[in-house]
Formats: structure tokens, C-alpha cells, sequence
């Protein structure tokens, strides 16, 4: 009994850890929605871009560590400096859908771009942490729980916290809030709006090198990243596509959901239903709670 | 339902040119195998792709999926329905694809946009899932890949790639001048109110649930014509990988491209995606002997295609159909102008 108890506390919460994964990648969504009621599609492909450009500075050009990061940070501002002139500003009057396959688009753009740079086979990113049980825990609490897992979950709360600060607290994000709430509003009051949208659009691409090297040091850095990055979606739709504490409870929804249903009902249907029982478990929530969980009702107005 | 003297002769110069001039003139088994059958098989899920994005306006994305419940029910069908024929056997595999689009469409009545999008999504993923982990669907062949039956209608067999050309030819035909009746009569117009504005559209007496779940279903149903005819004609093999979520973003793009609530759209973005590749293989191959990597060339496509996308967003969002009109208005305008100088 008690072994079951303890293998149901591994699943449960190695799936929250890996949910905290999920919540990374959906953070960079939430941002941008947040901030300028679009959906970006290309968060995936950012992800991946950013994250094999991290690996190309630090495995062809022998840059160390940090300055890889630092570089590959910057050119994610520079991906989101020229997404916000070239994509956001000619489409600053199209409908919702019209943007949204915009970034469909873009997203094929960075992933193409990534992958004419550097190439298409699966890169080792070594963050110094391993995928592997952390002994302390395994000795006293006999739980196998994986030392990038909770790295993964360190760093994802860090960053919710200095996002969720930074939203509530600062003028910038007073400004960002305004101009989510209604943009030509905002800018008539002198809020500047092309300097918010790049703002967000590079904070959105550090978080996807953030996701991207968490992700990368798990699966290897690989195309298959940009499918991963769609199970954000269905953490989004749980949590609210407005709602910083809503990524994150919606992927630890997903994470733990995903990890339970696999481990126990899993082997009645032939396994690997992770692939789509996330979504289905949107759809439910879909159903009796659209706006999700923390995220502001929708209210459309003829 | 009338039909005026413009759609007559368009149908003719397509009859003339499809069975008359292509047969003639190309003999090289490769552009039937290669080109011209994967484009009408597309083009059809393409046409399906439209009725539920470009005429209802629900952002959906899991055309792959219903293709392959068309292309597995269609396997299944032959297998085990040895009876029902080759054209019975298209019809009934639409059905049950179509089965499968109502049950995925339901979630459009509540939800649109990208979360819609998210609904669809499960279908993709559900559909294949299943297919590959339940082995009665692959009629428990353990390799992976299913060699197609051979086509035979009415005792006679379609095996050669012209034969199979025209069996393409006829289905796709067929459907698409069914789908542009349904677009230009009153179901066409129930989707577009639908799609302007549903809020408007459900007050002037137009169902939503009957009009979305319809949409959904004919969708699926082209979608599940287009994956058994890709399967059986194109691919000639059945297996689960080659419908997955890749082809609908391509079929999305080629709806999109080609140019959203149109039906010649349809075929236009779908030759576009098909030969595009073709035709930079062909740069890479010539002009630089080889000199670029091939996944080089892979990548500079997909990067072209994104930046189509966002080029056509910004300038043309009703994509290259419009582009045409545009063209052929002009070209008119010139001929009306230097006609009325002289």
C-alpha cells in the first residue's frame, strides 16, 4: 500500500515538475496575449530558434556559456524588433484570425531560418544539471525525482514572480495592461505603443530560450521542440490565455493530468495517450469554462 | 440552380484541358504519380479545409487527421466489404470521416478563434493515435506500413498512373462542382452569414448548430475522399505517419494561400505548395549542381512559405484567387480601353 502511495506521489509529482516545463513555454504566449490580445502561433518556433541559436553559438563559435546566452537573448530581441516593424505594424487593424495566421507564418520563417543556420540534426545541451533522480531526495523521502525537473520548476517560478511583479507593479507594465485592454485607447494617452509591443515581443523571446534550454537539455534540441511547444495550447486554454499564475496552474494541470492518465489508464488503451489527452482535457474545459480558469470572461459585443 | 455561360465554358476548357490535352501531351509517368494525382488528391482536402475555414469561418486544424479516417476506413472497407465496390467503399469512407468531423466540430458551437483551433487539434493527434495502437485498423500488420489494395471498379483494374489519374480526375470533379453548388446556394450563403457575423446570422433565423455541424461534416467527408484517394492512388501505401499534423499545416496554407472562401483558391494554393518544392529542387539541382544541401533547400522553402504567408496577410489576405481576379480585371480593363481607341 504504502508503494503505491509512493509510486502515485513519483507520477504526480514528476508530472507537476514536467508541467512546470509546459507552463515555460505557454508564459511566452500569455505575454505577448496579454499585452497586445494576439496570438502568437510562432511561441514554438521561438522556442526552438532560440534555443538551437543558444547551441550554435556556444557548440560552433566556442562562445562560453553566458555570452551565449546574452547573444542568443539579443537576437531574440533583434527576432522581435523586426516581427513587430515587418508582421504586427502593417496588421495593426486586421482581425484577430488575420494575425494569427501571420504567425503561423512566422513561425515557419524562424523555423526555417533556424534550421538553414545550423543545421537539422539533434543537438546535446549540456546545462550542468543531469536528467537524472537527485540522491538526497531518493535516500530520504524515496521519491525518483529529477534534478532538471525541479531546476525546471525553480526557474519557472522565478520567473512567473518577477513577471507577475512586473505586470502589477511597474509603469511598464501598467502600460502593458492598458494597451491589452484597448490599444488605440492607450495610445492616445500617450502610451507608446510600438516601444510596449517590442518590449513584449523580446521579454516573449527570452522566455523562449528560457523554455527552449529546459526543454533542450530534456529531449535534445531537435524540430520535435515546435510539436512539444503545442501542448502549451491546451495548458493555455486551462489556465486562461491573460493570466500569468494561469499558465502556470494549467501546466501543472496538463503535467500531472498527462503523467496519471498515462501511468494508469494508459496501458488499457495501448499507452501513449499523452499525446492527446491534453487536448481533449481542453476541450472538456472548453466546454464548461471558456475563458479558463483565470482568465477574463469574453464577452463579444455585436 | 442555374448556371451561367462563363461557368459552362470554365468547365469546359478544364474538361478539354484535364482529359483531352494532359493525356496527350505528357507521357512521363512521373508528372502523374508525382504531381498532377497528389494535387487533385490535396486540392480535394483543400476544398474541405475551405468549407469549414474560408465559407464558415472556424479556424480549424486537423485536415490530416479526418484524411487519414478516410484513407483507413477505406482500407478497412475493401478489406472486409469486399462487396460494396470501389466508388461505394469512397462514398462510405467519406461518411465515417465525416462522422468524425461532426463529433470534433461539436466544440465549434461554443468556441472559435484559436481555441477552436485547439479542439481540432485533438482530432489530429485522437485520430492517428488510434489508428496506430489499435491493430483491427491496420488489420494487425505488425510493419508499420500497409501496401494499398488495387483499385478495381466494376471488375476492371485502375492501376496504371494515367488510369488512376482519370479515377482522381472523375472524384475530384464531381465533388468540386457539388461544393461549389453548396457554396453559391443556400447552404453556402448559411455559412458565410455564419462566418460575417454569427451573433447577426443566428438572429435572422439562421441555425448555428445545424450550420456549423454541417460545415464540419462536409468538410471531413472531403477531407476523408481526399486521404483514401492520397492513400490509394498517390502514396499506395496506408500508414499513419504520413498523415500527420505536417499535412494539415500544409493543407492550411495552401487554403490560406490559395485564397480563403474560394474553391479555384483551393486548386491554386495546392499547386503552389506541391510544385513550389518541385521547382526549387530543380534551382538547387541545375543551377547550383547540387552545390546547396538538400535539407538547405527544405529549410529556404519553409522560410518562402512563412514569408508568403505574412506577405499575403498584409497585402492580399484573400490570397493568390483574388490575385488572379485582379489580374484578369486588369488585363480586361486594358483590352476595354485600347478597344474603344481604335
Amino acid at each position: 500500500m504504502v508503494e503505491e502511495l509512493l509510486f502515485f506521489m513519483e507520477v504526480l509529482v514528476g508530472g507537476l515538475l514536467a508541467g512546470t516545463m509546459y507552463s515555460l513555454v505557454a508564459l511566452g504566449f500569455v505575454l505577448i496575449f496579454k499585452a497586445s490580445a494576439t496570438f502568437n502561433f510562432s511561441q514554438g518556433a521561438m522556442v526552438f530558434f532560440s534555443v538551437l541559436a543558444f547551441c550554435g553559438f556556444m557548440q560552433d563559435f566556442n562562445i562560453p556559456f553566458v555570452l551565449a546566452f546574452i547573444l542568443a537573448a539579443l537576437l531574440m530581441v533583434v527576432v522581435g524588433l523586426c516581427t513587430e516593424r515587418l508582421v504586427l505594424r502593417p496588421l495593426m487593424n486586421a482581425s484577430e484570425d488575420t494575425v494569427l495566421m501571420a504567425t503561423i507564418g512566422l513561425g515557419y520563417v524562424l523555423e526555417g531560418l533556424a534550421q538553414a543556420a545550423w543545421g537539422v540534426e539533434v543537438r546535446r545541451l549540456d546545462l550542468g544539471i543531469g536528467d537524472f533522480p537527485v540522491p538526497w531526495i531518493a535516500d530520504n523521502l524515496k521519491l525518483f525525482i529529477s534534478a532538471l525537473d525541479i531546476f525546471a520548476g525553480l526557474v519557472a517560478a522565478l520567473m512567473i514572480i518577477g513577471l507577475s511583479l512586473l505586470f502589477k507593479f511597474t509603469k511598464i507594465g501598467l502600460g502593458l495592461r492598458a494597451v491589452a485592454d484597448d490599444a488605440g485607447a492607450a495610445s492616445s494617452i500617450g502610451i507608446p505603443l510600438k516601444h510596449i509591443m517590442l518590449l513584449v515581443w523580446s521579454a516573449a523571446g527570452v522566455v523562449a530560450l528560457v523554455a527552449g534550454c529546459m526543454w533542450g537539455a530534456r529531449a535534445g534540441v531537435q524540430f520535435a521542440l515546435v510539436d512539444l511547444a503545442l501542448k502549451a495550447l491546451p495548458v493555455l486554454i486551462i489556465g486562461g490565455f491573460s493570466s500569468i499564475p494561469g499558465a502556470i496552474i494549467g501546466g501543472l494541470i496538463i503535467g500531472a493530468t498527462e503523467k496519471v492518465l498515462e501511468v494508469y489508464i494508459g496501458p488499457f488503451f495501448g499507452g501513449a495517450i499523452e499525446g492527446w489527452a491534453p487536448y481533449v482535457l481542453a476541450i472538456f474545459f472548453l466546454l464548461y469554462r471558456p475563458e479558463g480558469l483565470f482568465g477574463e470572461k469574453i464577452i463579444r459585443r455585436v | 440552380m442555374t448556371y451561367t455561360k462563363k461557368d459552362l465554358t470554365n468547365l469546359g476548357v478544364c474538361m478539354v484541358l484535364s482529359l483531352i490535352i494532359i493525356p496527350t501531351f505528357i507521357k512521363t509517368e512521373y508528372w502523374y504519380t508525382s504531381i498532377l494525382i497528389p494535387w487533385l488528391c490535396l486540392a480535394l482536402a483543400t476544398i474541405g479545409q475551405q468549407v469549414v475555414m474560408g465559407y464558415t469561418g472556424q479556424l480549424a486544424l486537423g485536415a490530416a487527421g479526418f484524411m487519414a479516417a478516410g484513407a483507413f476506413a477505406m482500407f478497412n472497407l475493401i478489406l472486409r466489404v469486399p462487396d460494396l465496390g470501389f466508388v461505394g467503399s469512397l462514398i462510405v469512407s467519406g461518411l465515417i470521416a465525416a462522422a468524425f468531423g461532426i463529433l470534433f466540430g461539436l466544440p465549434s458551437l461554443k468556441v472559435r478563434g484559436i481555441y477552436l483551433m485547439v479542439a481540432t487539434l485533438a482530432s489530429q493527434f485522437f485520430i492517428i493515435w488510434m489508428i496506430d495502437k489499435f491493430g483491427w485498423f491496420k488489420n494487425y500488420d505488425s510493419s508499420g506500413i500497409i501496401t494499398a489494395q488495387d483499385i478495381v471498379i466494376l471488375g476492371k483494374p485502375f492501376t496504371t498512373p494515367l488510369a488512376m489519374y482519370f479515377v482522381c480526375l472523375a472524384v475530384t470533379t464531381v465533388l468540386t462542382l457539388l461544393a461549389m453548388n453548396m457554396a453559391r446556394g443556400s447552404t453556402g450563403r448559411n455559412w458565410m452569414a455564419v462566418r460575417d457575423m454569427d451573433i447577426a446570422a443566428e438572429s435572422m433565423g439562421v441555425s448555428l448548430l445545424k450550420t456549423k455541424v454541417q460545415a464540419f461534416a462536409i468538410s471531413a467527408f472531403y477531407c476523408g475522399v481526399a486521404g483514401a484517394l492520397f492513400a490509394f492512388c498517390y502514396l499506395k501505401s496506408l500508414e499513419p505517419v504520413a498523415f500527420d499534423i505536417k499535412l494539415s499545416f500544409k493543407i492550411l496554407f495552401m487554403c490560406i494561400l490559395g485564397g480563403l472562401g474560394t474553391i479555384n483558391g483551393a486548386f491554386i494554393g495546392a499547386a503552389f505548395i506541391l510544385l513550389f518544392p518541385v521547382l526549387l529542387n530543380a534551382v538547387g539541382n541545375n543551377v547550383f549542381h547540387g552545390a546547396i544541401d538538400a535539407t538547405i533547400i527544405s529549410s529556404i522553402e519553409q522560410v518562402i512559405f512563412g514569408l508568403l504567408m505574412i506577405v499575403f496577410m498584409i497585402y492580399e489576405p484573400l490570397g493568390m484567387a483574388k490575385l488572379w481576379e485582379n489580374i484578369k480585371l486588369k488585363l480586361k480593363l486594358k483590352l476595354t480601353s485600347s478597344n474603344r481607341k481604335t
